[in-house]
């Protein structure tokens, strides 16, 4: 079985707020001084599926599949080091000019060329541009059955039984094996890496792709949609702090605070 | 250009609560961009329709099919794809519900368009048609304003309690349409469908929420917290960490990837106040935060607080609370 996991490499998400700049004229966020960047957290979540799904069957190919720009091949290497077998980095200076429609097509190509995939999982969004579409996105252009939000992915012979979450609860699915699936925190927390893990990954070194060599027309990498603002919103921060005594105090004193506001 | 198309979900046998919001968009989009605005329903009933139009459509396509009654992302996009194919809509607005973020989004491929996701507040240029949206990335650490470049099946999902619904105007009535949509079998196989069980008072449509957090250091505290909520007659809620470390289920999740509240009151105990749990509450009246550490993002956006230990101030927060709302 030959799985393809997506993973973006972004901006740390616990950056302190105090260390996240935007730079406005340029409408980017300018990477913060000595924090490095991450493997988005809902893709390692993929990556942790689909070390699942290959530990199930006893067998299978897991091949990461990244776009970017600037990589960092000690931050990149981490699904590998969990246990992933390849890695293709689609290495492109023109990759941060793209909109959402154009990184889904770059995406899909290389997986249409990256032959006889069975499975697609991707995490369910990245924590800098939170768009959680991109996935769709591939499942439409490579006309995969789409399950977001899994829960539980069991292989069956030729099936997947996904349990994906609900509000308030979940639905389980029968699915292709070639399908897409969406997985975010809900799936459990990713392995980490052991040291033999981090060995072997030390010995792999990704493949590097740039997106002329996918023969996408012009027109697909055009953008449908265009940043025209970005900023840091600005919060009023007028908060009134009740200080009493010790405590104990200060909670009976913010108790009658809000009924002396009307508010409990 | 043609008109502003709502996908209205429903619930049962009633429009779901973000039809109203998103029809309120609609018609402020329509006073911009001098369109109409109509609203898609997938096996409507009369009341429904009828809600629909005093809500502010005032077109309504109706879609009826057995298959509708599986609400799974596959059948729905399948019907807003054919529906969109025979209407041409200018925009076409869904919630940022499970079920309305993924149809609308692969809707949008579908159509060789594109989405803009989560936004809170959209607006429209009458002579390109195009619309602007605002939305936050970066998990609410940053604010974006993105332009469509195409004025044709421009699909904006936003995020839910945003638009404040118009008052229901029962004079109004809508143009009705029976659109006929053929539905092929899907590929996926519902197998079958585990509801949660809920007592008290649902997060999303309580009044008063309790929050917790990380810093509260265990499942124990939460006994606390309901003590507190029961007292105010609200519900208890909880911040990505403590529902990742298993002390609560992930349904109290508040925040970007959990749910969305505006409670006229929001006590956070011990939570820091992240961005992506305050995209999930920062539309609340009033938050009030307790936590340690002055420095604290939640300070930033409550209204009143104290900052110091919440095993030393919670006791006392909820006894006065309990005589004052007792007397
Ligand atoms: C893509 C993405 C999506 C996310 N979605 C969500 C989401 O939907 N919801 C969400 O909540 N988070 C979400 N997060 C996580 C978010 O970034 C934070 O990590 C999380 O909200 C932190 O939870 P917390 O405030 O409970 O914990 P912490 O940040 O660890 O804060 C604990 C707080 O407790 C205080 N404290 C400790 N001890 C005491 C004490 N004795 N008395 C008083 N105060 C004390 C501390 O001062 C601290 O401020 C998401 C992250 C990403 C990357």
């Amino acid at each position: 079985m030959n799985i393809v996991v997506c993973v973006k490499q972004v901006m740390d998400p616990d950056t302190p707020i105090s260390a996240f700049i935007v730079d406005e004229a340029e409408k980017k966020v300018i990477p913060a001084q000595g924090i490095p960047p991450v493997v988005n957290g809902y893709c390692e979540n993929a990556v942790e599926a689909a070390l699942q799904i290959r530990d199930q069957q006893g067998e299978g190919t897991i091949t990461i599949l990244s776009l970017g720009t600037d990589f960092v091949m000690d931050v990149m290497k981490k699904p590998l080091s969990m246990g992933a077998d390849k890695m293709i980095l689609i290495q492109d200076e023109s990759a941060s000019n793209l909109d959402a429609s154009g990184i889904v097509n770059v995406l899909s190509a290389a997986i249409n060329k990256i032959s006889d995939v069975d499975l697609v999982l991707c995490g369910q969004q990245a924590s800098d541009w939170d768009n959680a579409h991109i996935p769709m996105g591939l499942a439409e252009n490579l006309e995969l059955p789409c399950i977001t939000s899994a829960l539980n992915i069991e292989h069956t012979e030729d099936k997947l039984i996904v349990q994906s979450a609900l509000p308030d609860g979940y639905q389980t699915f029968e699915a292709p094996l070639r399908s897409l699936i969406t997985v975010n925190n809900l799936f459990g927390e990713p392995r980490y890496p052991t040291l033999k893990g981090i060995m072997q990954a030390s010995r792999k070194s990704p493949e590097i792709w740039s997106i002329d060599d996918l023969g996408i027309s012009k027109s697909d990498l055009e953008p449908s949609i265009i940043l025209s603002e970005l900023k840091i919103p600005v919060s009023e921060g007028n908060c009134e702090i009740i200080e009493g005594e010790d405590d104990a105090d200060s909670g009976r004193l913010l108790a009658l605070k809000l009924r002396e506001e009307k508010i409990i | 250009m043609t008109e502003i198309l709502v996908f209205c979900e429903t619930n049962e046998d009633q429009l779901d609560s973000t039809a109203g919001e998103l029809l309120a968009a609609g018609q402020k989009l329509s006073s911009e961009l001098s369109l109409p605005v109509s609203a898609v329903i997938f096996n409507p009933n009369p009341d429904m329709v009828l809600q629909a139009g005093s809500l502010g459509a005032d077109k309504i396509y109706k879609v009826t099919d057995p298959k509708f009654q599986q609400k799974t992302d596959e059948i729905y996009t399948h019907g807003l794809f054919e529906a969109c194919k025979q209407i041409n809509p200018t925009v076409i607005l869904a919630g940022k519900t499970t079920l309305g973020r993924n149809v609308a989004a692969r809707t949008a491929y579908r159509l060789k368009s594109t989405v803009a996701q989560d936004c809170m507040d959209i607006s429209g240029d009458k002579n390109s048609g195009l619309i602007s949206v605002k939305r936050p990335v970066y998990g609410g650490n940053a604010q974006a304003v993105f332009t469509f470049t195409n004025p044709l099946n421009q699909v904006v999902i936003l995020r839910v309690k945003t638009f404040e619904p118009l008052p229901l105007d029962k004079s109004k009535t809508a143009e009705e349409i029976d659109l006929v949509i053929s539905m092929p079998e899907p590929k996926l196989k519902v197998i079958d469908i585990v509801k949660q069980e809920f007592e008290g008072v649902r997060l999303e449509d309580a009044a008063v929420i309790v929050g917790g957090g990380r810093g509260l250091g265990g499942p124990e505290a939460f006994v606390q917290l309901e003590e507190l909520a029961k007292i105010l007659n609200g519900a208890v809620g909880a911040s990505r960490a403590v529902c990742d470390a298993g002390w609560l289920d992930h349904s109290y999740q508040i925040g970007l990837t959990g749910k969305t509240v505006t409670p006229d009151l929001y006590i956070t105990i011990a939570i820091s106040g992240a961005s992506q749990h305050m995209a999930g509450c920062s539309a609340s009246k009033n938050i009030v935060a307790i936590n340690k550490d002055g420095d604290a993002n939640i300070f930033k956006e409550a209204s009143f607080g104290v900052v110091g230990d919440w095993e030393q101030i919670l006791p006392s927060f909820t006894a006065t609370a309990r005589e004052l709302t007792q007397s």
